[in-house]
């Protein structure tokens, strides 16, 4: 069963009906205690980082998230829930994220060309880093859906994938048995699909 | 390089689609849950679902099919018709779409516009115009197309997007149904005044159409169309592949 952890951020309809659609059983849930019995867990998010790591510490599912993740059990970010997994946060303030991947949020603003449209909204072709159970099914150039105005960066040593917005933009990362997509997956027809099948399939390291 | 959106536009009328009579291969041809999953698999990018009564008809939206419709496809949804406060936004929202599209609503309280992006963001609030030429300017109509409401368009979807709209849907009636081709006059005059995406809506006839759109405006961000997707005279497999031999930048499905 995989867990989607339910802190009152964005909308889990989207993420469930595609889990389901690949044939998962699925507990959308804010409860921490419930996180220790599922067997994956999602992080899904949109929205402000620091109001989203501010109600992570609060319910305690921040907590459970890390300790589930340390005993080893699979765990997918998704856009917010993607950057949350990372040391710190750059926006709006300095905010502590959840430290399982090394890595700063900063605004894409920062690097990208300035002319383009923020946030980057749309299909985006991948260039895959390094090879990743995740991304089994998925070949370079298969584009997928964004929408973000910040992202990953000082992560390079656990990018799984990129993406160009006139420069490079951080679209996946992971470390063993965590992984975080800022793309996402349940709005990317079957390359999306393909990537939720390979997190709740895979026996072992996602990467 | 962010890809040209293709995007089929189901019009619901009482739960079914209008215009959706002689399509091939599908049991059930106006059903929108069918229809919707079939180009969520056939590759286009995006599903505009537009309940065209319910603004007309001052009523809600059907939110039971809109659910079953977002439960079956896995590509980003659109859904517009009767948008006239938060509590509809919210709704819709949580039936699983992913931006929602205010026209008449926002034309009888242009707060709405601000009041949604503040809450779900730019991201989430599309701003449809329906507009036509009346006496040498671009005019505003509402009601689907049945009210003109003296607004200058330009301007108003310039305030649209100040307030907080965070793409655009340009549909012209002078163009539509008519096959010859978007309204690239329209869409140009649009699309140099605002920094959001514009969404071309409105006489696209065949292929070439869309080419032209994209060669000729390479400021727009993605074409709409209904009836020629659901009678097949336009596929949307062979349109990305011609889309992508003419260098236009387009998601190509396996």
């Amino acid at each position: 069963m995989i867990a989607v952890i339910d802190y009152g951020v964005g909308n889990l309809f989207s993420l469930a009906s595609s889990l389901r659609h690949i044939g998962q059983e699925v507990l959308v849930t804010g409860d921490p205690g419930a996180l220790r019995s599922a067997d994956r867990l999602i992080l899904p998010g949109v929205g402000a980082f620091g109001d989203a790591a501010q109600k992570l510490r609060e319910t305690g599912l921040g907590e459970a998230l890390i300790a589930e993740a340390k005993r080893g059990k699979p765990v997918l970010g998704i856009c917010l829930g993607m950057q949350l997994l990372l040391t710190k946060s750059f926006e709006f303030g300095e905010h502590e994220g959840l430290g399982l991947i090394p890595g700063e949020v900063r605004a894409l603003s920062e690097t990208v060309d300035p002319a383009l449209k923020i946030p980057h909204i749309g299909w985006n072709p991948l260039t895959l880093t390094r090879p990743s159970a995740l991304f089994r099914d998925v070949r370079n150039g298969d584009a997928v859906y964004f929408v973000h105005s910040f992202q990953g960066t000082r992560c390079e040593a656990d990018t799984l994938a990129l993406t160009e917005y006139s420069a490079p933009v951080t679209a996946a990362v992971g470390r063993g048995n965590v992984v975080g997509c800022q793309f996402h997956p349940e709005k990317s027809g079957r390359v999306g699909l393909s990537i939720l099948k390979a997190f709740a399939e895979t026996e072992g390291p996602l990467c | 390089m962010i890809a040209k959106r293709i995007i089929p536009c189901l019009d619901v009328r009482d739960g079914r689609v209008v215009k959706g009579v002689n399509f091939g291969g599908l049991r059930d041809v106006s059903s929108p849950v069918e229809l919707g999953a079939y180009y969520s698999e056939a590759g286009a990018d995006e599903l505009v679902f537009y309940d065209i009564t319910a603004s007309a008809e001052g009523r809600q939206l059907f939110t039971d099919i809109l659910r079953e419709v977002a439960s079956t496809i896995f590509i980003p949804l659109t859904v517009g018709g009767g948008i006239n406060s938060l509590d509809d936004f919210d709704r819709v929202l949580k039936c699983g779409a992913d931006k929602v599209s205010v026209n008449s609503g926002a034309i009888r309280n242009p707060a709405l516009i601000g009041e949604a992006a503040r809450r779900y963001g730019s991201q989430c609030v599309v701003l449809s115009a329906d507009v036509k030429r009346v006496n040498g300017e671009y005019r505003v109509f509402a009601r689907g197309g049945r009210e003109d409401t003296g607004l200058e368009a330009i301007d108003w979807i310039v305030r649209g997007v100040e307030n907080g709209a965070g793409e655009i849907v340009l549909n012209s009636i002078d163009t539509d149904g008519v096959k010859r081709g978007f309204d690239l006059e329209m869409l140009k005059a649009v699309s140099e005044r605002v920094n959001v995406p514009v969404i071309a809506s409105g006489g696209a006839g065949c292929i070439q159409d869309f080419v032209t759109l994209f060669k000729t405006l390479p400021r727009v961000d993605a074409g709409l169309a209904a009836s020629i997707f659901h009678f097949g005279e336009v596929k949307i497999a062979e349109l990305k592949r011609e889309l992508a031999e003419e260098g236009i930048p387009v998601r190509i499905t396996k």
